[in-house]
Order: structure tokens, then C-alpha cells, then sequence
């Protein structure tokens, strides 16, 4: 592979929305009006904000109710794990299945992956950065998929509205489950995958 | 400085040539070849897809904005699901779907889960037909167009219309035992919007939408 010239090296900086070239000490792109930077030095530092206060939102999402079901006289109160469980309990495997992927593993993973990318970045490294930039990719696509539990609770309670017979009701989990994926999703988009190619040392992966 | 072609091959002294363009993802530079940029491209170094290579996509991707306009709008009238138990009989339309939170402390919700399955989807489809709108009539363009074009790529991943589409499914699912439930007209006209949107993102390539932005102007 022959050698590349980074906007860098040669004193410019690529514009992130619109991929044109400006010189380094331009501060806004002249085609779409965005504030370049050559590196985001503070990347770092966001994505660690973003993914601590998503990590504490995620602990009230899990341990306090998502739905408040009351049937007659009777409250219950399902978490995401119980609703989980209740779907087992029906045999509705495939959808259990679903909202304990979207719910759980995606929401966890992401914290892990988030968390590996931003400490590999932090140092130089000789990693595949193939590999990195394709885990990051793979962690915006799918960190949005993990809203279904919170539409899921929106939809319930607005059809099921029977006054004495039932009524569902939204629990305050949902509100820490959104924000934790809003915040998530910031942390993944704060993330400067310019970063991962500087600090890889010579010699290493090239792909 | 020499500067590498995208395809490969070797060039002489980069000027300040409008070929040039810039990877965003790991910040290589080099030459795209004007006919190299009908067709798909990759970045060199990383991988990242610079252009689609699909050229006629601009007059596609303005009706498919003004088609899911025109579908949002009836989404939103018409009863999405309705839901009967006993004599009880309840219809909702997605409006209701948002309202069914707003009460004290869920009021943010709400107004979040309006914005992901309604105004961001509706605002993105506007900010594109505003900015490419007045290129597929063949006129100039409007005052402020890349600023719109920028933030119709920057809503993306925020508008979630397909994702309350698995929630819906996962809601029919957790009601079977509890009540019947009859799927009404805004459900199809949700789901369309869904495929005709997936569509539209296969034809956002970045290249082809701001080269065709600036030399309208
Ligand atoms: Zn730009």
C-alpha cells in the first residue's frame, strides 16, 4: 500500500459533513457553514462524560419499574428483566428475545465497546484500526435500537385505558432508560476516529 | 506534494483543485477523478464509503421527501391501532400514542418520543426538500441550503420512526391475552414510510449531494 497523505501532514483539515479540504486555520467550511477542527482534542473527554452519566442513568432504568399494570385492584409493577420474563412465561420466545437484546445486550455492550475504544485511543496502540473504526460503526448503528422498550411502554399505556377493568401506566424507568440511551448515543457521536489512525505506531496492521 | 488518485494511481502537485477531497473518518486526502465519483468509492486508507455511485438518486431523493411528507401528515390524523376488550373499545392514533405519557414527570417523555417517531423524521424530510428541492426543479437555490442539507445529516440517527415500528410489533405481542386488537390505517401508511425511507438512506451519499449543492449555486 503506497503511503497517505493525511489533510495534516499537509497543513489542511478535512470538514467531517461535507468531506471538502480547507486550510488548517480556516474555522468554518466554506461549503456547509461546519466548524472544522482538525483533531477534537476533548473527544476524549466527552465520550467519557457522555458514557459515565448514561452508565448512571442505566441503574434507576433496570431497578425501577418500566410498567405499572393495574387490573382491577391490583398494581404490578414489571422492571425490564421481569417484562423479559413475563414474554418467556407467554411462549413468546422471539420477542422475549428481542426486547432482552435491545433492552440489556446492546445497552451493556455498548458501554463495553464505548469504553475499550476510548481507553485504546488514549495511548498509542497496534491494533487493527480497521477493526476499531468498524466497532465504533457497528455501535452507532445499532445504539439506537435499544429506544424499543420505551416505545413499547408508550404504546401500552396510551391503547390499554379500560379505567376499572385495566390501565397501564408508564413507570419512572423509562424516563432513566431514554436518557441513557440519548446519552450513549452522544458518547458514541463525541468519539474522533481520526484519533485511532494517529496513534497507531509504525510498523503495525495496515489492513 | 504528490497526492494518491483514490483509485490508486499516482498524481502530480495537488493544487487547489475541486477534486480533492478529504476522508472524514481517518483523514486521508487525495483526488476523487470526476467519473470516479459516479460510481462507489471507497477511502483508501479506512474503508469509508465516499460516494454511492448513484447519480440520478437527487430527483429520487426529493419525491421520496415530498411522498413521506404528504404520508406523515395522514399518519397522523388517521387511527393507528384500536384496541376492543369486553365493551370496552379504544383507538389511538399515533398522536394518542404520545399523549398516553403526558401527565407530571412523564411530560418530557412524551415530547421526546413525539420527536423521535414524528417532528424529527418530518423535520428531516423538509430540510431536504428545502435544500434539494430547488436543484431537481432546476432552479437556484435557496438562502441558507447547506445549512439545511447539514442538519438533515445530522438528524439521522435521531429520528426513529422504523424502531417504534419493532416497538409496535412487541406491543401487539404483550396485549394478545388482554384484548383484540385491530390494526388500522396509519399502522400501513407508518410502515411505507419505514421502506420508503430505508430507500431514501441508500441515496444519501455525501458527495454526490454537496457537489451538486455547490455548483447549483
Ligand atoms: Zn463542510
Amino acid at each position: 500500500m503506497q503511503r497517505v497523505i493525511t489533510a495534516r501532514d499537509s497543513g489542511r483539515v478535512v470538514c467531517r459533513t461535507c468531506s471538502l479540504v480547507a486550510p488548517e486555520n480556516q474555522v468554518r467550511c466554506a461549503r456547509c457553514k461546519e466548524r472544522l477542527k482538525s483533531r477534537d482534542m476533548q473527544s476524549l473527554q466527552k465520550v467519557w462524560a457522555w458514557l459515565i452519566v448514561g452508565l448512571i442513568a442505566y441503574i434507576p432504568a433496570n431497578t425501577y419499574p418500566m410498567l405499572l399494570t393495574t387490573q382491577g385492584f391490583r398494581t404490578e409493577e414489571s422492571t425490564i428483566i421481569g417484562g423479559v420474563i413475563d414474554l418467556f412465561d407467554h411462549g413468546a420466545y422471539s420477542v422475549a428475545a428481542i426486547v432482552f437484546v435491545a433492552s440489556i445486550v446492546i445497552p451493556v455492550g455498548k458501554f463495553v465497546v464505548i469504553g475499550y475504544l476510548a481507553i485504546l485511543t488514549a495511548r498509542r496502540h497496534r491494533t487493527d484500526p480497521h477493526r476499531l473504526l468498524y466497532l465504533h460503526e457497528v455501535v452507532e448503528f445499532i445504539g439506537r435500537w435499544s429506544m424499543i422498550d420505551v416505545f413499547v411502554v408508550a404504546i401500552l399505556t396510551a391503547l390499554v385505558q379500560f379505567d376499572v377493568l385495566a390501565t397501564i401506566n408508564p413507570g419512572i424507568a423509562a424516563v432513566c432508560f431514554a436518557l441513557s440511551v440519548v446519552f450513549t448515543m452522544l458518547a458514541a457521536q463525541s468519539f474522533d476516529s481520526r484519533q485511532i489512525w494517529d496513534r497507531l505506531e509504525d510498523g503495525a496492521n495496515h489492513g | 506534494m504528490r497526492l494518491a488518485y483514490a483509485d490508486g494511481h499516482m498524481n502530480a502537485d495537488m493544487g487547489e483543485a475541486s477534486d480533492v477531497v478529504g476522508c472524514p473518518v481517518c483523514d486521508a486526502v487525495y483526488r476523487l477523478r470526476p467519473e470516479l465519483s459516479q460510481r462507489a468509492t471507497r477511502c483508501p486508507r479506512c474503508g469509508y464509503r465516499i460516494t454511492f455511485g448513484k447519480t440520478a438518486a437527487l430527483a429520487w431523493l426529493v419525491s421520496l421527501s415530498a411522498t413521506n411528507v404528504a404520508l406523515l401528515a395522514m399518519v397522523v390524523f388517521l387511527p393507528f391501532l384500536e384496541l376492543r376488550a369486553g365493551q370496552f373499545d379504544n383507538a389511538a392514533s399515533v398522536i394518542d400514542v404520545v399523549l398516553g405519557f403526558s401527565s407530571g414527570i412523564m411530560v418530557p417523555l412524551a415530547l421526546a418520543v413525539l420527536a423521535f417517531i414524528l417532528l424529527l423524521p418530518l423535520s428531516r424530510f423538509l430540510l431536504l426538500l428545502y435544500a434539494l428541492g430547488p436543484i431537481a426543479l432546476g432552479r437556484r437555490n435557496f438562502p441558507n441550503a447547506a445549512r439545511a442539507l447539514r442538519y438533515a445529516f445530522v438528524l439521522k440517527p435521531w429520528a426513529m420512526a422504523e424502531i417504534f415500528m419493532v416497538g409496535v410489533a412487541v406491543a401487539l405481542v404483550k396485549l394478545a391475552d388482554l384484548a383484540t386488537i385491530a390494526i388500522g390505517p396509519a399502522f400501513w401508511i407508518f410502515a411505507l414510510i419505514v421502506i420508503l425511507n430505508a430507500y431514501q438512506d441508500t441515496l444519501m451519499c455525501r458527495h454526490t449531494l454537496w457537489t451538486a449543492l455547490t455548483c447549483n449555486e
